[in-house]
C-alpha cells in the first residue's frame, strides 16, 4: 500500500501538463521482468520481460495459446506466477487479485466480457467499486451522474439504467471501457478487443484509445491480428509460445515479417483457395424465421442458396441471428416459418439424424457444447452421432473393435496429437479437440457441410489445416456453408458471401472482389446508412 | 341467499367458496405460522442461490438445528429450573440458549455445505444430500439415546397477545389477530423477508451477491472475492436455517420427533423458484403453500356441514396429507420454465484456469 | 488394470475407516447416554457386535445378503440416474409404490399355482414402480421441474398412499393392526432355510441376472451409450441426434422399475404381507450404495453388501451394545461427507488420483438444476 501511494505522489509532482510519452521513455509504467508460469503439461509463460511506458499502446502480438492471456492474467492477479517479477513506477509490487489490481491502476478489458447481462450499465460499472450514501447502501443517482459525464468526455452516450443484456456488442465494449475510466485506470488492458467488432466500430474505439494514450494512460492491446496492431500499436512484443520473440515499432516492420515472428516460420498470410466450381444449387433456403430461446423471432425471411463445390459464407457480427440460423438447418431448432431444402429435399423439420443420414455434416461454433463429450474417451466422440451405424453397431450391440480401429484410422488421416485412441477427450489440447471434431464430421461424402466459427481459438497451424480441407471438401463437391463473426475468415474461403444484419441476410457479395470494409459497413449498419445497396452477386463461373 | 346455495354444481361451488374465505380468515394465525419455516428455509434458499449455490440441505440444516435448539434449552433449563418467564413471548434462559444452538447449529452445518460445495468443489446436490442424511442419523441416533430417559422440554416461546380490542375489528379484525398472536419467530419472518429483499435490491453487498450469482467470473475482474462472497452467504443463510429450526421445537411446538421436518426444506426451496428467487415472492409462494395445509387439515378436523361437507369428507385423509407435496410437484412443473434463476447456480467457481 | 480398481476401490475403502473412526468418536462422547458413563470401549463392543450380526457367522451373513439384494435394486435405479446426469432420490417411493403393487397382486394371487403368482406379483412392483419413476422423468423431461424436488416429494406421497392403501382397499379383515392379507402362494420360495429366523429366498439370485444386464446396457449397447452421452453433455447428445427428453424419462422410469422389483422382492421373499406402518430407510441407503460404487454396477453390488450388513448388524449392535440403530443412517451420511470430501481421504491415506474417479464423474445432477429443459 505505502509504495502506492508513494508513486501516487511523485507523479502528480512531476512535471504538469508535460506530453508524457516524450518525457519517460526511460521510466516504464509497468514492468514485467522474467514472468514464468506453469500449467500442469504446458509452459505458458518462460521469462517474459515487459514494459510499458506511460502513455504509450503497446501491443502483444501472438497467435491463440501463445501465452499472452495467461501473462495478462498474472498481471491482473487472476494468475499467480511461479517466477518473475511485476513492477510498477519501478517498484515491485504482489498483485494478490484483481481487486489489488485495480486499486492499483490496472484494469482489463476481457476478450469475453465481464458484464453481468442481467444487471444495469450504472450497476455493472459500480460492481466492485460501489458509490455509496452511507456503509450499506449505494448512491445510484451520483453514479448515473458520473457515468454520463465520463460517456460524453469519451464522446459515447449511454444510458446508465439500460440493462447490459440489450445492449450491441460495440456498446458493451464501451461500458467494458467506461467501467475502466470510471475506476481511474492507468494502464488499460485490452485483450482482443476487436475480435468481435466491425471495421468501423474498430476504428471508433481506436479513436477512443488514442484519446485516452493522449490523456497519459498506458494501454496493453492484445492481437493476433497484424494489420491493426500495425495501426494502433506504438511499439509491439511479440510472443510466441510463451516466450518473447521479438520488439518492433510499426514503422519498422510490416505483416509478413511479424507473421514470421509469431508463427515462428514463413507463413501464408492467405490461403490459396483456387477456383470453385459451383454446381447445382443445394441447400436451398426460403423465407426462413427462427425463433431464439426466449421465443423471440430472430431471423427474418433469410433467403440464399448454396451450390454443390461452392463455399457459402455468412459474414455478421455476432449475435444477429447466426446461431439460430445454423441451428435450424442444422435440426437443433426448429424454424417458425419457411422452408429448408437440400438436394430437393424437404429438411426444414428435419432432425439431426436424419440429416446426418442425408450427408450434412455439422463443425459446432462451441465444441464443449455441442461437438464432443469432454469425459468420453476420444473413440466414442469419433462415433459420436454414428455409433448407431453399421460396422459401430450390430442391432443394439455395439462393436467396440470397429470402434477402435475408426478412430485410429480417423488419429492418422487427420494429424490428431494423442498418446491413444482411448484418452478421454478433455485431455488433448483445444486445436487437437477440434481435429477430432473435423475429423469426423469430414469423414465420408458430404452433401452440406456447416462450419460455424470453425477455426474460433486455434493456433495458425490447425486454422491453415482447417481450411485447407474445408477447400478440399468444396472442391469435391459438397455444398459448404461457413459462419464466422472473424470477416478475415469469411473472405479468405468464401466464394460468395452473405452479410446477416439483425436476422436478415442484407446483400450477397462475391467473395474474392468484396472489400473489408464494404462489408464491415454492411455488418455494422445493414447498408441503409452507408449508401451501399445490396446486391446479388454473381455466381462466379457457373 | 340460502336458496342460492342449494341450486346443483353452482351452489356447490358457492358453498366451496363460502368455506375457503371461513377457513382462510380463521386460520389465518397458523397459516402464518405455517409459512414461517417455509419462509425461512426460502431465504436460506436466497442467500445461496443468488450467489450461485444451490442448497438442497436445507432440509437437513432445519431437522439439526430444530433437534439441538431443543435438547439445549432442555439441558440449561435442567441446569437452572425455575427461572421465571420474561415479560414478551415468555423468554427464558433456556429457551434464549435453545435459540442460540439452533443458529450455531445451522452456520455449522451450512461451514459443512460451503466447504464441500465452495472449496472442494462438490457436486453441490451431493453435498446437500450428504447433510440432509447426516442430520437425519445424528438427530435420530442422539434422539434415541435421550428418549431412553425421560428428557424435559426447555419450553417454548409464549405468542403475543393482541389486545381484543384489535383482534375484534369486524371483517380486519383477523388480519391482526393473524399478525400478531405469534411466537417471535413467526414473527420476525416478514421483518426478515423485507429487509432481504431491500438489501438484495439496493445494498452493496446484494449488487455483489447478484452479479456472483450471474456470472462470478465477471465479479471477480471487478476485484469481488468470489470465495469469500459465497461462504459469507452461505453461512448467514445458515442462521436462516437455524432460524427455521428453532421454530420446530421452540416457537410452534416445544417437543423434538425424528424427521420432524417432513420434507419442508424442501417444499421451501419450491416457494423460491416459485417466488422466482425474491424473498417477497418466496414468502408469497410459503403462504401458499401453508394456506394449502391448513386447508386440509381444516378439511379433516372441521369439515362443513351440507352438501360440500358429505363430498369432502368422503375423500380420503391422505389425499389432504398428501396435498403440499402434491402442489409443490405442479407449481414445479407450471412453472420452471418460465422462471430464470441466477445464471450460475450450480457451478462451482474456480479461480485459476489455464488461458 | 489391476491398478486401475486398486485407485477406484481406494478411496471409497478410506471413506469407511474414517466414517468408522468418527462414528467410533461419537460413540465415545455419547457413551454417557448409553451406559451412564464416559466408556472409551464402547465403540469396540458396538462394532463388534455389527460384525456379529452381519457376517461372523452363517445366519448373519445370509441376512446381510437378504438385505444387500433390494439395496443392489434401488443402488441400480439411483446409479442409472446418475449416469444420465439425474439424481433419482425417488427410490423410496419407487420402492414403496412397488412392494405395495406386489402386496395387493399377491393376496389377490394367494391361491394360485406358485408359478402364475409369483411372476405376476413381481410384474405388478415392477409396473407399478417404473410408473412412479416414470412421472418425474416425464415432469423433467417436458415441464423443467427437477427431479430432486419432485422425487423427494414422490416419496412423502408414496407414504399416503401406501397409508391410504392398506389402510382402505387392501386391508386383512379380521386383523389387528392395518394390514393387507398375506401373499400365499405368491412368495417367493425359501431356499435356504436352517428354522433359525434367518432364511435366504428365491429373490436374493434376481441381482445375479440383473447386475450383468445393466452393465452390458449401459456400457456395450447403443441405448446405454444414449443414457451416458445425455448425462455427460446433453446437448451433444442432441447434436448427435439422440432424443435427451425421451432418454431421460427411459433412464428414470428403468429407475423406477428397478426400485419397484426391489420393493416387490422384499414383501414376496420376506415380508409376506404389507404393514400401513411398513417404513424403510433404503432411499437413503441406496444413494449411499451408488455413490459408493460410483454409479458403476459391480461396485453397487459392494455397496449394497457393505450397507446391507450394517443393516443386518444393526439389530445385534442394538441388543449387544445398546447402541440404536439410527447409529447406521449416522455411519453412512458421515462415508458419504468423507467420499464427497476426497482431496481428504487421499491426502490421508496418500491415495494417488484416479483420471474420472470419485464423486465428481457425477459432477453433472447440478447442471439441470436451474431448470432448462432441453429444447427440442
Amino acid at each position: 500500500m505505502s509504495d502506492m501511494t508513494s508513486a501516487k505522489s511523485e507523479m502528480t509532482s512531476a512535471e504538469p501538463g508535460m506530453p508524457v510519452a516524450d518525457n519517460r521513455v526511460s521510466a516504464p509504467a509497468l514492468e514485467m521482468r522474467g514472468i514464468t508460469k506453469r500449467y500442469p503439461g504446458v509452459l505458458a509463460n518462460d521469462h517474459i520481460d515487459l514494459q510499458i511506458r506511460p502513455g504509450e499502446i503497446h501491443a502483444l502480438l501472438g497467435e491463440n495459446g501463445a501465452g499472452k492471456s495467461t501473462l495478462m492474467n498474472i498481471l491482473y492477479g487472476l494468475a499467480k506466477p511461479d517466477e518473475g517479477d511485476i513492477l510498477l513506477d519501478g517498484e515491485a509490487v504482489q498483485i494478490a487479485g484483481p481487486s489489488d489490481a485495480i486499486r492499483r491502476g490496472i484494469n482489463m478489458v476481457h476478450q469475453h466480457f465481464m458484464l453481468v447481462p442481467v444487471l444495469s450499465v450504472a450497476d455493472n460499472i459500480l460492481l466492485g467499486d460501489e458509490t455509496m450514501t452511507n456503509a450499506i447502501f449505494m448512491d445510484r443517482s451520483e453514479a448515473r451522474k458520473r457515468i454520463r459525464e465520463l460517456g460524453q468526455r469519451f464522446g459515447f452516450e449511454i444510458d446508465p439504467d439500460e440493462k447490459v443484456g440489450r445492449l450491441s456488442v460495440g456498446w458493451q465494449q464501451r461500458v467494458e471501457i467506461l467501467k475502466a475510466l470510471y475506476r481511474d485506470a492507468r494502464i488499460l488492458v485490452l485483450d482482443e478487443p476487436t475480435a468481435v467488432l466491425t471495421p468501423q466500430e474498430t476504428t471508433e474505439i481506436f479513436g477512443v484509445l488514442r484519446r485516452l494514450r493522449d490523456e497519459g494512460h498506458s494501454i496493453v492491446f492484445i492481437s493476433h491480428k497484424l494489420y491493426e496492431v500495425l495501426e494502433i500499436a506504438d511499439r509491439i512484443t511479440v510472443i510466441r509460445r510463451g516466450r518473447v520473440v521479438g520488439e518492433r515499432v510499426p514503422s519498422a516492420t510490416n505483416e509478413e515479417d511479424l507473421a514470421e515472428l509469431m508463427v515462428g516460420r514463413e507463413v501464408q498470410l492467405t490461403v490459396d483457395r483456387g477456383e470453385s466450381h459451383p454446381g447445382a444449387p443445394r441447400l436451398s433456403v426460403r423465407g426462413l424465421n427462427v425463433k431464439n430461446d426466449r421465443g423471440r423471432e430472430v431471423v427474418h425471411g433469410v433467403e440464399f442458396e448454396v451450390r454443390a463445390g461452392e463455399i457459402f459464407g455468412i459474414a455478421g457480427v455476432a449475435g444477429n441471428g447466426q446461431d439460430e440460423l445454423v441451428e435450424a438447418i442444422t435440426g437443433l431448432r426448429r424454424p417458425s416459418a419457411g422452408q429448408i431444402t437440400l438436394d430437393e429435399r424437404d429438411i426444414t423439420n428435419a432432425e439431426p439424424r436424419a440429416l446426418h443420414e442425408m450427408g450434412v455434416a455439422f463443425v459446432p461454433a462451441d465444441r464443449h457444447r455441442f461437438g464432443m463429450v469432454l469425459s468420453f474417451p476420444l473413440t466414442d466422440n469419433f462415433v459420436l452421432n454414428e455409433y448407431y451405424e453399421k460396422p459401430f453397431a450390430r442391432g443394439p450391440v455395439r462393436d467396440e473393435q470397429a470402434i477402435l480401429v475408426h478412430a485410429n484410422d480417423l488419429i492418422e488421416r487427420y494429424d490428431c496429437r494423442t498418446p491413444s485412441a482411448t484418452v478421454i477427450a478433455s485431455t488433448l489440447s483445444g486445436g487437437n479437440q477440434q481435429k477430432v471434431v473435423v475429423a469426423r464430421e469430414f469423414d465420408g461424402e458430404l452433401t452440406l457441410l456447416v462450419l460455424d466459427q470453425p477455426t474460433r481459438g486455434l493456433d495458425v497451424g490447425s486454422v491453415e489445416f482447417i481450411h485447407k480441407q474445408a477447400i478440399a471438401k468444396r472442391d469435391a463437391g459438397t455444398a459448404v456453408l461457413l459462419v464466422s463473426a472473424e470477416l478475415d475468415e469469411v473472405l479468405e474461403l468464401a466464394d460468395r458471401v452473405g452479410v446477416m444484419y439483425r436476422g436478415r441476410i442484407v446483400a450477397v457479395l462475391d467473395g474474392r472482389t468484396a472489400e473489408r470494409e464494404e462489408v464491415g459497413l454492411l455488418m455494422a449498419t445493414g447498408g441503409r446508412g452507408g449508401g451501399i445497396t445490396p446486391v446479388e452477386a454473381p455466381v462466379a463461373s457457373a | 341467499m340460502e336458496g342460492l346455495l342449494d341450486v346443483p354444481v353452482l351452489g356447490l361451488l358457492l358453498q366451496l367458496l363460502l368455506f375457503l374465505v371461513d377457513v382462510l380468515t380463521r386460520n389465518g394465525t397458523i397459516i402464518l405460522a405455517l409459512a414461517a419455516p417455509l419462509a425461512l428455509g426460502a431465504l436460506c434458499g436466497v442467500m445461496n442461490e443468488r450467489s450461485g449455490v444451490v442448497n438442497i440441505g436445507i432440509e437437513g440444516m432445519m431437522l439439526a438445528s430444530a433437534f439441538f435448539g431443543w435438547w439445549v434449552a432442555s439441558v440449561v433449563g435442567q441446569m437452572a429450573p425455575g427461572q421465571p418467564a420474561g415479560i414478551v413471548f415468555g423468554i427464558t434462559i433456556p429457551i434464549v440458549a435453545g435459540l442460540l444452538a439452533a443458529l450455531a447449529t445451522g452456520v455449522v452445518a451450512s461451514l459443512v455445505h460451503a466447504w464441500l460445495s465452495i472449496s472442494l468443489r462438490v457436486d453441490q446436490i451431493i453435498s446437500g444430500t450428504i447433510i440432509n442424511i447426516v442430520a437425519f442419523g445424528v438427530t435420530g441416533y442422539v434422539n434415541l439415546l435421550l428418549s431412553r430417559s425421560s428428557t424435559p422440554t426447555g419450553g417454548k416461546f409464549v405468542p403475543f397477545q393482541p389486545p381484543q380490542q384489535l383482534t375484534d375489528i369486524p371483517f380486519v379484525g383477523w388480519i391482526f389477530e393473524m399478525f400478531l398472536h405469534q411466537g417471535p419467530i413467526t414473527m420476525s419472518v416478514i421483518v426478515l423477508v423485507i429487509v432481504v429483499q431491500i438489501l438484495l435490491m439496493r445494498s452493496r453487498w446484494g449488487l455483489r451477491t447478484r452479479a456472483v450469482g450471474e456470472h462470478p467470473k465477471a465479479a471477480e475482474t471487478a476485484g469481488i472475492d468470489v470465495i469469500r462472497l459465497r461462504y459469507r452467504n452461505v453461512i448467514l443463510g445458515g442462521l436462516f436455517a437455524g432460524l427455521g429450526g428453532a421454530w420446530f421445537t421452540l416457537d410452534f411446538g416445544s417437543s423434538f420427533e425424528n424427521g420432524m421436518t417432513n420434507g419442508r426444506g424442501f417444499i421451501a426451496l419450491a416457494a423460491l423458484i416459485f417466488g422466482r428467487w425474491h424473498p417477497i415472492g418466496a414468502f408469497a409462494a410459503a403462504l401458499l403453500f401453508a394456506g394449502a395445509g391448513s386447508l386440509g387439515i381444516a378439511i379433516r378436523t372441521s369439515p362443513p356441514t351440507g352438501q360440500l361437507g358429505d363430498i369432502l369428507t368422503t375423500i380420503p385423509p391422505q389425499l389432504f396429507s398428501a396435498l403440499p407435496y402434491l402442489i409443490t410437484i405442479i407449481v414445479l412443473a407450471g412453472v420452471v420454465g418460465r422462471s430464470t434463476p441466477p445464471a450460475a447456480v450450480g457451478r462451482p467457481y474456480e479461480r485459476e484456469s489455464p488461458a | 488394470m489391476i491398478t486401475r480398481i486398486r485407485r477406484q476401490v481406494a478411496v471409497p475403502a478410506g471413506a469407511i475407516v474414517l466414517a468408522f473412526l468418527v462414528g467410533a468418536v461419537v460413540l465415545i462422547v455419547s457413551s454417557p447416554l448409553v451406559t451412564g458413563h464416559l466408556d472409551v470401549v464402547l465403540p469396540l463392543r458396538t462394532y463388534y457386535a455389527l460384525l456379529q450380526g452381519s457376517v461372523l457367522s452363517f445366519n448373519a451373513i445370509v441376512d446381510t445378503i437378504s438385505n444387500a439384494t433390494p439395496l443392489v435394486l434401488v443402488g441400480l435405479a439411483v446409479g442409472l440416474g446418475f449416469k444420465a446426469g439425474l439424481f433419482n432420490i425417488g427410490g423410496q417411493g419407487q420402492f414403496l409404490v412397488g412392494a405395495l403393487a406386489a402386496a395387493g397382486a399377491g393376496a389377490a394371487l394367494a391361491g394360485a399355482s406358485p408359478f402364475v403368482a409369483v411372476p405376476l406379483a413381481l410384474l405388478a412392483g415392477v409396473i407399478a414402480g417404473a410408473i412412479y419413476g416414470f412421472i418425474p422423468g416425464f415432469l423433467k423431461a417436458y415441464t423443467g421441474a427437477h427431479e430432486v424436488v419432485t422425487t423427494i416429494m414422490l416419496n412423502y406421497i408414496a407414504l399416503q398412499i401406501v397409508g391410504y392403501a392398506i389402510a382402505g382397499p387392501l386391508r386383512a379383515v379380521g386383523a389387528s393392526f392395518a394390514r393387507s392379507n398375506d401373499v400365499g402362494n405368491a412368495a417367493l420360495p425359501a431356499i435356504i432355510n436352517q428354522g433359525t429366523g434367518h432364511e435366504a429366498h428365491l429373490g436374493i439370485l434376481i441381482p445375479v441376472v440383473v447386475v450383468p444386464i445393466i452393465w452390458w446396457l449401459l456400457f456395450r449397447s447403443t441405448v446405454g451409450f444414449e443414457i451416458r452421452t445425455v448425462g455427460a453433455n446433453p446437448d451433444a447428445a442432441r447434436y448427435a441426434g439422440m432424443k435427451p427428453r425421451r432418454l431421460v424419462v427411459l433412464a428414470l422410469t428403468l429407475g423406477g422399475l428397478l426400485a419397484g422389483l426391489g420393493g416387490a422382492i422384499e414383501i414376496l421373499g420376506r415380508e409376506r404381507y404389507m404393514a400401513a406402518a411398513y417404513s424403510t430407510n433404503i432411499g437413503f441407503d441406496a444413494i449411499t450404495v451408488a455413490l459408493l460404487g460410483r454409479a458403476h454396477p459391480v461396485g453397487i453390488v459392494f455397496g449394497a453388501l457393505l450397507l446391507g450388513g450394517m443393516r443386518a448388524g444393526a439389530a445385534a449392535m442394538q441388543s449387544q451394545a445398546g447402541i440404536p440403530t439410527q447409529m447406521i443412517d449416522l455411519l453412512q451420511g458421515v462415508i458419504l461427507f468423507f467420499l464427497a470430501a476426497e482431496l481428504v481421504v487421499r491426502r490421508i491415506f496418500r491415495i494417488k488420483a484416479a483420471a474420472g474417479g470419485g464423486v465428481d464423474e457425477l459432477q453433472t445432477v447440478t447442471r439441470t438444476y436451474s431448470g432448462q429443459t432441453t429444447a427440442p
